[in-house]
C-alpha cells in the first residue's frame, strides 16, 4: 500500500477492482465501510462476480477476467477527454512533460518498437527520454538515463509522455472497451464519471483511492494492470496523498514482509538488486543498479537510490561481519550471482524436468497453491527428497497420495518425504509486516504443542548442522557459509528479537550524521538509515526496517493509540517502514508551494519560518529541500517524478500498458487479432503445459479466488470453518445451468486442458451472461480451498480435486505471478 | 456499556408480583443491525457459537452462501443470504443477520404458561431459562418470527439471550464485539434508533437506497434488536422478515380476554376426570405389546 488501511477512511471515492476486500479482508474493509458512513464515500466495485464487496458498493460493474486494462485504459481516456486531470500535479509530479527518444512506437499493433520476434523480447533502447541540447550517448554504451531530460512544460510536444499517453488511449473508446470488458458502454461510462468527478471543475481538494489485491496480480500482464491504476492515480493527483494511493491488499498476514526481506529471487532484502554473472566485482555490481539522477535541468531529484551502496555494505556487514571488508569487496564473492530467471512456476519446471533435486517448503503448500498442480505432483515425484514444514499434513507433503495414483505406483516413488511438525502463528513470537508496511510485534499466545517446533529453531539446526558438514568434509566453497554471522545467545534457537535487532542493524564505529552531529556510538542500534554508511562503520539486514528497533527501544512493540491529527496516522502504533511514514511519497500531498491541497486533511507542509518540512505525518521527502528547488516528490525514482511513462528496463512488456488478451481468451485481441497475447509472456514446454482454445471447446471463462469463511488450504482441517462452508462449489450464472440442465447442488466437472475439477454447481444470479467482442461469453468461479487432505476430504466426502488442477503455468513477466485468473475450461454434469 | 445488574420485569406463566414490573431504568438495549454495511462474514456466527459454548456441526452444501437453512437450538445467530433482482435489472446481495428480536410485547413470553420459563428483563432483553421449561413450545407458536428453537433430547427451547450474562455483567454481546465492519451497534434503545435514523438519513441523500428505512415493528411492541434496511416496504426479501409481525391472535385471545375459557377448561376437565375415576375405577394396563416398538 502506498497509504495504509485505516487511512481508507479519509477517502472520498474507492476503485476496488481485482479484490475483493470484504471478503477477504474483512478487518480492514471497516475503513471503507467507514468511509462510506463519515465521508459519504462511493464505492465502486469492478469484478468478474457480484461479490461480498460488489454487495456494499454504489455502483457494480461485471467484468470479464482480464480485461482490466482496457477498463482502467478507457478510464484514462475519458479524464484526459474531459480534463478531470490535476494539471499542476500532472506537470510538476509526473513525467507528463518529459520528451521521449524520437524513434520511440506505440503499439497500434500490438508491439512497441524494439522487439525481436525470434526472442520474444524488446530491445528498449527507443524507450527513453530525450537527452535536452540535443546530447548523444555513445552508440555502444548500455543504454541509461539521460542527466538532463528535455521536456515541454506546456505539454505540446507531439513527443511529450503525456501527447504519447493521451495518443496511446485514445484508442481505448467506451465502444472498444465494451466491447474488450464486456461492460455495457453506458455503464462504463457512469464508472468513469463517477470515479473522475473528483477532479470535477478542477478541484483539487478531493481524493480517490485505487484498492486491489491478487485479482490484478495473477495475469500474465498483472504488473500493467497495476501500472495503469498508478498512472491513473498520477493523473488525477491521488498518490501521497491522504485518502488516496495505489493500495494493494497483501492475501497473507506477513506476505509484505516476505517481500521486504526478500522472499523473491530478484532481489536482497529492502528490494536491492541480486548480482549477476556480468558483475565482476562489488563496485562493478553497484554501478549496475545504482541509479544516476535524470531530470530537467531546472528541476532537483533526491534519487534515494544514489544510496544503494550504504545499503548494500551495511548488509554484507550484517551478514557477514567480520568476514566482509573493503579489501576482500565486501564478500562480494559469497553472493550468488543470478543467472536467469528462478520464480515460482520456474523451479517446479526445473524440477519436473528432473533438474532441481529436492525441496524445502515452509508455510506454503507448493501443490495446492499451484498453478498446473498435477505438474507439481508430477515434478516431485521425481525429486530426491521433500522437507516439509507445517502444521497438518497438506496436499504437498501427500503428494504421493494424491488421487490416481495407485498403491503399486506409490512403491515407485523414490522421494524422500520429511514432514517436520511446525508451530502455529499463535503459538510464535516475531512480527507481521501488514499491507499497511508496519511492522508488528505478536507474542505468542501458548507454547507449541507436542514436538512441534519454532521456524527459526528448525532452520537453525539444519543450518548449524550443514555448517557443521562444511567444517568437516570441506566443499566447493565452504566461505559463505562458514563465515556467516551467527552471533545469537541461543544459536540452536535464535530468539526473534535479536533478529529483529540484526536486521534494524547496528554502529560497528561511532557515526555521525552531517546534518545534526548526532553521534551513534560503537554498538548501539541504528535510529535510522540516514546513518548507514558504505565503509563498513554500519551493519544493517534491512536498510527500510532501519529505525524499527533503535537505542529507544522497540518501536514495533508500541501500542500508541494518540491520534492528534485524526488522520489515522497513529505514529505511536507499531512502526511503519520508511521511517514510520505512514503515506508514502506525502510531499506530493501538497501544491508546488508547499501547502496541502486540502487543508482539512493537512498530512504534512512546507514551514517557511523553520524552513522545513514538517507535518502530522513523518515526511517522505527531503526536509530542507525548498519548494522553489522543484525537487520531485517520487524519491525512488531518479526523475524524481511519478512515472506515466516507464523508460528502459522498468517493465519488461512496454513503458504504456497495453491490453492483452489473458493467455487463453474466447476472442482475438480487438485491438490487434494478430497479437493477441502479451508478446513477453513466459511459458514453460513441458508436455504437461497445455493450452486450450475455444474451437477445442474450451468456451468458458474461469477465475478463482477465495472466500472469508476459509484460509487457503488450511482451515479444511478445522471444523468451525468447515461447518461454515463445508463443500466447495463451482459458481456458474443461472443461463449457463439453465442451458446445461444444472440445478444447484448438482456436481459438475470443470475441464482445462491440464485437468479436471469435481465440485457441486452452485447456481447464481451473480454472475451474468457476456457479451464480448459480440460473442456471448460465460465466467464461472471457483473456490480454490478444496484439496485431498482435510476432514471431509479425510472422510470422502467431497470429491478429492484442487482447483489449481486447471490452472496454467504461464507468468507475468515482471513480477512472474501465473495466470490464476482468466483462463479456458468447459464443464458439464459429472 | 454498563446496564447494571439484570432486573426482572415480566415471567412467563406467573400469577405473583414481579419484582421489576414497575421499575423505572436508565435505559432499554438495542442491537442496531445495519444490514446495508453488512458483508455477511459469519464472525457473529462464530462469535456465537464460541460464547455459548455449542459444538460444531455437520452442514450440507445448499446451493447458497448462507451456513444452514435455519436456526437450531444451539445456533441462535445466522446470516440469511438472498440474491434479488430490481425491476430494472439491478442485482442486490442482501444479507441479515437472522436472531431473536426481543420483542418489547414478546409473543413467546405470553404464549408460555411455564412459570419463570421466559422472563423478560427491565432493559428489553426476554430470556429462556431452561430450567423451567416444560417442552410445551407454545413460544413456538407465540412467536411472529419463527426464532425459538427445540431441542428434542433435552425437550427444552432456546434463543438468543441477547448475551444477558454479557450484558448483566457490563459487556456487549458476543456478536457484536466481532463485527469486523462495525454494521453491529449495541446501546441504549434511544441511541440506537438515533443512529439508524441518522443512517437511513444519510442513505436517502447519498445512496441510491431512496426508500431505506428502519426496521422496528409496532405490532410487537417495537423490538430490542432493529435493522436498517435497503427497502423498508420489503422486509420479506431479507430472508423472510415478516411486514407486519404480530403475536398470533390465539395466543392473544388465549392469554387474554379467553383465559378465563382456559381456567373452565381445565377446572371442567379436573372434574371430568375425577368423576371418571369414581365412576369407572382406575385404568388398567393391557398386556404388553411385544417386539419393536413403533
Amino acid at each position: 500500500m502506498t497509504n495504509g488501511w485505516i487511512d481508507i477512511k479519509n477517502t472520498d471515492m474507492m476503485l476496488i477492482m481485482g479484490g475483493n476486500p470484504a471478503e477477504n479482508h474483512p478487518c480492514g474493509f471497516k475503513w471503507a465501510i467507514e468511509a462510506k458512513r463519515q465521508r459519504n464515500a462511493q464505492m465502486i466495485v469492478v469484478d468478474p462476480r457480484f461479490t461480498r464487496t460488489a454487495a456494499v458498493a454504489d455502483l457494480f460493474l461485471q467484468i470479464r477476467a482480464g480485461a482490466d486494462i482496457a477498463f482502467l485504459g478507457g478510464v484514462i481516456h475519458y479524464a484526459l477527454e474531459n480534463q478531470r486531470v490535476a494539471k499542476e500535479y500532472l506537470v510538476n509530479y509526473t513525467n507528463a512533460a518529459f520528451l521521449v527518444k524520437d524513434g520511440f512506437k506505440l503499439p497500434e499493433d500490438g508491439l512497441y518498437s524494439g522487439f525481436d520476434a525470434a526472442t520474444q523480447t524488446y530491445n528498449k533502447s527507443t524507450w527513453n527520454y530525450e537527452e535536452a541540447g540535443g546530447g548523444k550517448s555513445a552508440a555502444d554504451a548500455p543504454p541509461s538515463l539521460p542527466p538532463n531530460v528535455a521536456y515541454d512544460a506546456a505539454l505540446e510536444h507531439p513527443r511529450s509522455v503525456y501527447q504519447l499517453l493521451k495518443k496511446h488511449y485514445s484508442r481505448y473508446t467506451p465502444e472498444m472497451v465494451e466491447r474488450i470488458t464486456g461492460i455495457p458502454k453506458d455503464q462504463f461510462l457512469k464508472a468513469a464519471d463517477l470515479f473522475t468527478s473528483i477532479r470535477k471543475d478542477g478541484d483539487t481538494r478531493k481524493a480517490a483511492t485505487i484498492i486491489y489485491a491478487v485479482g490484478w496480480t495473477q495475469h500474465t500482464f498483472g504488473s500493467q494492470i497495476i501500472r495503469t491504476a498508478a498512472m491513473l492515480q498520477l493523473l488525477l493527483g491521488n498518490v501521497g496523498r491522504a485518502g488516496g494511493g495505489v493500495n494493494a491488499l497483501r492475501g497473507h498476514s506477513n506476505i509484505q514482509g516476505a517481500t521486504d526481506i526478500a522472499g523473491v529471487f530478484d532481489i536482497l532484502p529492502g528490494y536491492l538488486k541480486v548480482p549477476n554473472p556480468t558483475d565482476q566485482n562489488f563496485a562493478a555490481w553497484m554501478k549496475r543498479i545504482t541509479p544516476t539522477s535524470a531530470k530537467p535541468k531546472e528541476w532537483d531529484s533526491w534519487n534515494y537510490w544514489s544510496n544503494t551502496a550504504r545499503f548494500a555494505v551495511s548488509l554484507m556487514k550484517s551478514m557477514y561481519g567480520d568476514a566482509a571488508r573493503k579489501d576482500n569487496d565486501w564478500a562480494f564473492s559469497y553472493l550468488p550471482k543470478v543467472d536467469r530467471e528462478y520464480s515460482w512456476a520456474h523451479i517446479w519446471d526445473e524440477m519436473y524436468q528432473g533438474k532441481v533435486k529436492g525441496l524445502l517448503a515452509f508455510g506454503m503448500n507448493g501443490v495446492a497453491i499451484g498453478p498446473n498442480s498435477q505438474k507439481n505432483i508430477d515434478a516431485l515425484k521425481k525429486a530426491d527428497w521433500l522437507v516439509v514444514c507445517e502444521i497438518y499434513p497438506d496436499e504437498t507433503s501427500s503428494f504421493w497420495q494424491s488421487p490416481g495414483i495407485t498403491r503399486e505406483q506409490m512403491k515407485n516413488i523414490p522421494t524422500e518425504v520429511y514432514r517436520l511438525p511446525g508451530a502455529g502463528f499463535a503459538e510464535k513470537d516475531g512480527t507481521f509486516v501488514n499491507s499497511a508496511r508496519w511492522l508488528q510485534w505478536k507474542w505468542a499466545a501458548l507454547p507449541p504443542p507436542g514436538q512441534a517446533r519454532l521456524d527459526q529453531e528448525i532452520l537453525a539446526r539444519i543450518f548449524l548442522n550443514v555448517r557443521e558438514l562444511y567444517k568437516k568434509d570441506g566443499g566447493k566453497f565452504p566461505d559463505p557459509i562458514l563465515n556467516l554471522s551467527w552471533s545469537y545467545t541461543d544459536p540452536n534457537n535464535p530468539s526473534l528479537s535479536e533478529v529483529a535487532r540484526e536486521l534494524n542493524g547496528r554502529a560497528l564505529a561511532d557515526v555521525t550524521d552531517p546534518a545534526t552531529q548526532q553521534i551513534i556510538k560503537a554498538g548501539q542500534q541504528l535510529p535510522g538509515f540516514a546513518f548507514l554508511r558504505d565503509d563498513g562503520s554500519t551493519a544493517c539486514g534491512n536498510w527500510l526496517w532501519c529505525g524499527s528497533w533503535t537505542e529507544a527501544g522497540a518501536l514495533m512493540q508500541r501500542r500508541g493509540t494518540d491520534d492528534p491529527s485524526g488522520l489515522g496516522i497513529y505514529p505511536n502504533w507499531a512502526w511503519s517502514w520508511p521511517m514510520n511514514r505512514r503515506v508514502m511519497y506525502n510531499r506530493a500531498s501538497c501544491d508546488e508551494n508547499g501547502k496541502p491541497w486540502d487543508p482539512a486533511r493537512r498530512q504534512v507542509w512546507w514551514n517557511e519560518a523553520q524552513k522545513r518540512w514538517t507535518g502530522n505525518d513523518v515526511p517522505d521527502f527531503k526536509a530542507d529541500s525548498q519548494p522553489k528547488d522543484h525537487m520531485g516528490p517520487f524519491i525512488m525514482n531518479p526523475e524524481g517524478v511519478g512515472r506515466l511513462f516507464v523508460p528502459l528496463g522498468g517493465m519488461a512488456d512496454g513503458p504504456f500498458p497495453e491490453h492483452y488478451e489473458p493467455f487463453e481468451s474466447p476472442i482475438a485481441n480487438p485491438l490487434h487479432p494478430k497479437q493477441s497475447n502479451n508478446p513477453v509472456v513466459k511459458k514453460y514446454k513441458s508436455d504437461l503445459d497445455k493450452f486450450g482454445t475455444p474451437e477445442q471447446g474450451f468456451t468458458v471463462v474461469c477465475t478463482t479466488y477465495r472466500l472469508t469463511e476459509h484460509y487457503h488450504y488450511w482451515t479444511k482441517n478445522n471444523p468451525m470453518n468447515v461447518q461454515l462452508v463445508p463443500e466447495m462449489f463451482v459458481e456458474i450464472p443461472a443461463e449457463l445451468a439453465n442451458e446445461m440442465g444444472i440445478t444447484g447442488g448438482e456436481k459438475v466437472k470443470v475441464t482445462s486442458a491440464r485437468g479436471t475439477y469435481l465440485a457441486k454447481a452452485m447456481v447464481t444470479r451473480r454472475i451474468r451472461p457476456m457479451t464480448i467482442d459480440g460473442k456471448k461469453v460465460y465466467q464461472i468461479g471457483i473456490p480454490i480451498h478444496q484439496g485431498y487432505r482435510g476432514i471431509q476430504e479425510d472422510e470422502g466426502k467431497v470429491p478429492r480435486t484442487i482447483a489449481n488442477l486447471l490452472s496454467p503455468a504461464v507468468t507475468d513477466p515482471n513480477a512472474y505471478t501465473p495466470e490464476f485468473k482468466g483462463f479456458l475450461v468447459k464443464i458439464e454434469k459429472a | 456499556m454498563s446496564n447494571g445488574p439484570l432486573q426482572i420485569k415480566a415471567i412467563s406463566g406467573h400469577a405473583g408480583p414481579v419484582p421489576g414490573r414497575d421499575a423505572s431504568r436508565d435505559y432499554d438495549v438495542c442491537k442496531l443491525v445495519d444490514v446495508t454495511t453488512c458483508i455477511g462474514c459469519k464472525a457473529c456466527e462464530v462469535a456465537c457459537l464460541e460464547w455459548n459454548g455449542y459444538p460444531f456441526r455437520e452442514t450440507v452444501f445448499d446451493n447458497t452462501y448462507q451456513t444452514m437453512p435455519d436456526l437450531a437450538w444451539n445456533y441462535y445467530n445466522l446470516i440469511r443470504f438472498d440474491e434479488h433482482v430490481a425491476e430494472d435489472g439491478t442485482l442486490s446481495w442482501l444479507m441479515r443477520k437472522d436472531q431473536c428480536m426481543h420483542c418489547a410485547d414478546p409473543g413467546c413470553l405470553l404464549a408460555c404458561p411455564a412459570d419463570g420459563a421466559i422472563v423478560q428483563y427491565s432493559n428489553g432483553i426476554v430470556d429462556f431459562q431452561q430450567e423451567h421449561c416444560i417442552g410445551c413450545q407454545y413460544c413456538v407458536t407465540g412467536c411472529p418470527f419463527n426464532i425459538p428453537k427445540f431441542n428434542k433430547e433435552t425437550k427444552k427451547v432456546h434463543k438468543c439471550t441477547l448475551c444477558s450474562d454479557r450484558v448483566g455483567a457490563g459487556l456487549e454481546p458476543a456478536c457484536i464485539k466481532a463485527c469486523p465492519t462495525g454494521c453491529l451497534h449495541f446501546g441504549s434503545k434511544d441511541d440506537m434508533k438515533e443512529l439508524a435514523e441518522t443512517r437511513v438519513r444519510q442513505l436517502h441523500e447519498h445512496s441510491s437506497h431512496k426508500n431505506a428505512g428502519v426496521y422496528d415493528p409496532a405490532g410487537v411492541g417495537g423490538t430490542h434488536v432493529i435493522y436498517v434496511l435497503h427497502d423498508k416496504d420489503h422486509p420479506e426479501r431479507y430472508g423472510g422478515l415478516p411486514k407486519d409481525p404480530q403475536i398470533p391472535l390465539l395466543v392473544r385471545l388465549w392469554k387474554g380476554p379467553l383465559k378465563w375459557l382456559g381456567n373452565i377448561a381445565i377446572a371442567a376437565g379436573i372434574i371430568g376426570v375425577a368423576t371418571h375415576y369414581l365412576r369407572f375405577g382406575p385404568k388398567r394396563a393391557e398386556e404388553e405389546t411385544k417386539g419393536e416398538p413403533k
